[in-house]
């Protein structure tokens, strides 16, 4: 009877003291980087380098099917919030007017950004090198601003979105000074 | 002049330490923080501090961004601490300790992973996980 009550103790304990199962996969990036983790567990070390690379309580690296990974972590996978982006507008030499082309990505940029609860947007704006340091700095610092009125009336609060001017120390294309480059006269939309 | 540079210093430190690293972005079923032994409720837009735990009820899940577009989210029955976080936004050198108690947990690594690789760490109760890019999913149960 004694021994049973033992066992029993023994077996109780165990169960309340019993490690818990971890399982750690690596994701295909979307991005297309390679994802790699290196999971230590004591004296072992398991690196997962390639999509869907699992280790299970620091075994030996397997590959699960892509199906599995929807059925566990269906819930967590849903709940990760939109991933940071960045989108860019072009200008007329000169000025802060949205090129034609820019201004009929406007819409669609505005849509993608109304679809983000409560999003943080951070605006710089560049020139060409064409002019002085000076005012490129304050052309830039004009174009961020106007991008932010477009982002206010769309109805993103003004308290979200931070804006800054880089002038012409920061092309996309390199170039000489005094270049019109049209690439170069942008606003960036940084959003998360 | 010592004391009000310590002074000066200490308040530094202290408004480190509560700096947020991130923000609730999105929330469903039963989702709260533990801070300082506290409970607290949480929306969108409910800043996540260092040393926070976000806790989820059977049918919550929750998905937080950092200063450093880390993406990370918890589905249900979970507890993940945020052990540490520094960014620093100029440099994009920093440090983030997670750790994974129980449940399922998501991950999009960052600017500082991309800088500096596992400066992202992960500790589950047996393991640690060193993150050097860039989606990865855990699971304790």
């Amino acid at each position: 009877m004694a021994a049973v009550a033992v066992i029993a103790l023994l077996a109780l304990v165990y169960w309340v003291a019993k490690p818990p199962n971890e399982t750690v996969t690596v994701l295909p990036s979307a991005d297309g980087h390679k994802g790699i983790v290196v999971v230590e567990r004591g004296k072992d070390k398991q690196v997962l380098d390639q999509p869907y690379a699992t280790t299970r309580n620091g075994d030996a690296v397997q590959i699960l099917a892509a199906t599995d990974i929807k059925e566990t972590f269906g819930p967590t996978l849903q709940a990760l919030p939109a991933r940071p982006a960045v989108f860019l507008l072009y200008f007329i030499t000169g000025t802060d007017e949205l090129t034609d082309e820019s201004k009929a990505d406007l819409q669609r940029i505005l849509d993608e950004l109304k679809n983000r609860p409560l999003p943080d947007v951070y605006v710089i704006g560049h020139t060409d090198t064409v002019g002085e340091l000076r005012g490129n700095d304050m052309l830039s610092a004009l174009r961020a601003q106007t991008v932010q009125g477009f982002l206010v009336s769309a109805g993103i609060p003004e308290g979200r979105i931070q804006t800054a001017g880089r002038g012409k120390r920061e092309p996309i294309v390199p170039t000489a000074d005094q270049v019109d480059e049209p690439k170069n006269r942008r606003v960036e939309i940084n959003v998360r | 002049m010592r004391w009000t540079i310590a002074a000066v210093l200490l308040a530094f430190a202290s408004a480190g330490i509560a700096a947020d690293a991130g923000e609730i972005k999105s929330v469903s079923g039963t989702v709260h923080l533990e801070r300082g032994g506290k409970k607290l409720p949480v929306k969108v837009g409910t800043p996540v501090q260092q040393s926070d735990v976000v806790v989820t009820g059977a049918d919550g899940a929750a998905g937080i961004t950092f200063t450093d577009n880390s993406l990370l989210s918890v589905g249900p029955n979970s507890v993940l601490g945020i052990d540490k976080y520094a960014f620093d936004s100029t440099t994009h050198a920093g440090q983030f300790d997670a750790s994974l108690k129980k449940g399922t947990l998501a991950v999009i690594s960052g600017k500082m992973v991309k800088q500096q690789p596992e400066s992202m760490r992960v500790r589950t109760p047996s393991s640690i996980m060193g993150v050097r890019g860039t989606e990865f999913v855990v699971k304790v149960d």
